[in-house]
């Protein structure tokens, strides 16, 4: 599969290193410093540029890719990339980390699959606290949303 | 009217005078403590610090009641966000985006952000107008940007200077709508004569448009 990565942070270097091994893949980052963090064994290609920039995303190859997995450090990057990839590209299979439960809940609807690592820790964290068996991580989604509304 | 500007740079700051001076109710959201700070001293009260994108921030600053949320920061991915949270999740009817890069304002389009200010693109715009060997001037992007209104103004040396319309073969998809003479608009009848001055307002698909050069380029 061809797949691009933007944001080589901890998730982005970690998941790029795990597929490159037998999948075509390109990292794209703001600064080619964070690329240290590849390490030796990453196999795939490298990419300095803003990834919310239409000509950075088509020099990664988004055309035509068939996964995006956007790990950058910003929330809001992260989602107009992913929007980009789905709706400009028609990247098949869009992948965003976001880190407000809310954000990630009204863009869960566009077709991109949105994991919050926000909710995700916090349900796993009680879950484990509370003796019960881990949510899924829609579950967890959905219980952090509606402690927050009941709170508001 | 109720309006929310976010983003308190330069834009965001005039434009929210100029707005609270028309008699709007205004309300300037800057993320950046320091920034915020500085702005409260100089504009008091309608300054608020907090995340345009934060839904609980938005909510306690009444979102719901506001008519227009303006995305005015530097960063189009900040600009987009704002946006689309404040229709999609608040009810908000109108927004507007400042959009830095203008290869991004068909994206913001058919994101459903149909207002769209870039100053690249007005300024990029105004110096093609400038430049008098290209007399090639977008006016406007349709259909998302597949189609575009140019102008074009004929010089002495236009070889089309003394032909008519019908004489005239433009490149496929691409079609005369109208001719301004003076302050007077005219319909492309196939004989018209056009002169010297005339301003020649043409349809044509966006990716096409460069063609156009070769047909009304001097001899």
């Amino acid at each position: 599969m061809r797949i691009v990565i933007i944001g080589c942070g901890r998730v982005g270097s970690t998941v790029a290193r795990l597929l490159s091994a037998t999948h075509d893949v390109t990292i794209v980052d703001r600064t080619s410093d964070s690329f240290r963090r590849l390490g030796t064994s990453f196999k795939g290609k490298r990419l300095v540029g803003p990834a919310t920039d239409m000509d950075v995303l088509r020099k990664a190859g988004v055309e035509g890719a068939d996964a995006f997995i956007a790990v950058t450090d910003g929330d809001n990057r992260n989602i107009m990339a992913s929007q980009m990839a789905k709706r400009v590209f028609n990247v098949p299979t869009v992948l965003t980390r976001v880190y407000d439960p809310v954000r990630a809940s009204v863009f869960q609807k566009h077709g991109i699959h949105v994991l919050c690592t926000t909710s995700m820790a916090a349900g796993f964290f009680r879950d484990i606290i509370e003796g019960n068996a881990c949510d899924t991580f829609s579950e967890q989604l959905q219980a952090y949303l509606d402690e927050s509304v009941q709170k508001a | 009217m109720n309006i929310i500007v976010v983003g308190g740079g330069n834009v965001g700051y005039y434009l929210v005078k100029d707005l609270k001076a028309a008699g709007h109710s205004v309300i300037l959201m800057e993320k950046d403590r320091q920034r915020a700070a500085r702005l409260y001293e100089d504009l008091g009260d309608l300054v608020r610090q907090g995340d345009g994108c934060e839904s609980r921030t938005m909510q306690d600053l009444g979102i719901g009641q506001c008519d227009l949320v303006v995305a005015a920061t530097g960063e189009d991915e900040d600009n987009l966000i704002v946006c689309q949270m404040a229709l999609e999740c608040f009810g908000v009817k109108r927004t507007i985006a400042r959009v830095n890069s203008p290869a991004n304002e068909a994206l913001f389009t058919e994101l459903g952000i149909t207002t769209t200010v870039s100053s690249t693109r007005i300024i990029f715009n105004l110096i093609e107008q400038e430049i008098e060997t290209d007399h090639i001037v977008p006016l406007a992007a349709l259909a998302r940007g597949n189609l575009e209104v140019v102008s074009v103004e004929l010089s002495d040396h236009s070889k089309m200077v003394g032909r008519s319309i019908g004489e005239i073969t433009l490149p496929a998809d691409a079609h005369i709508v109208a001719i301004l003479r003076g302050d007077k608009g005219m319909l492309p009848s196939p004989k018209a004569i056009l002169q010297a001055g005339d301003v020649v307002l043409t349809l044509v698909k966006t990716d096409r448009e460069s063609e156009l050069h070769h047909v009304f380029d001097g001899h």
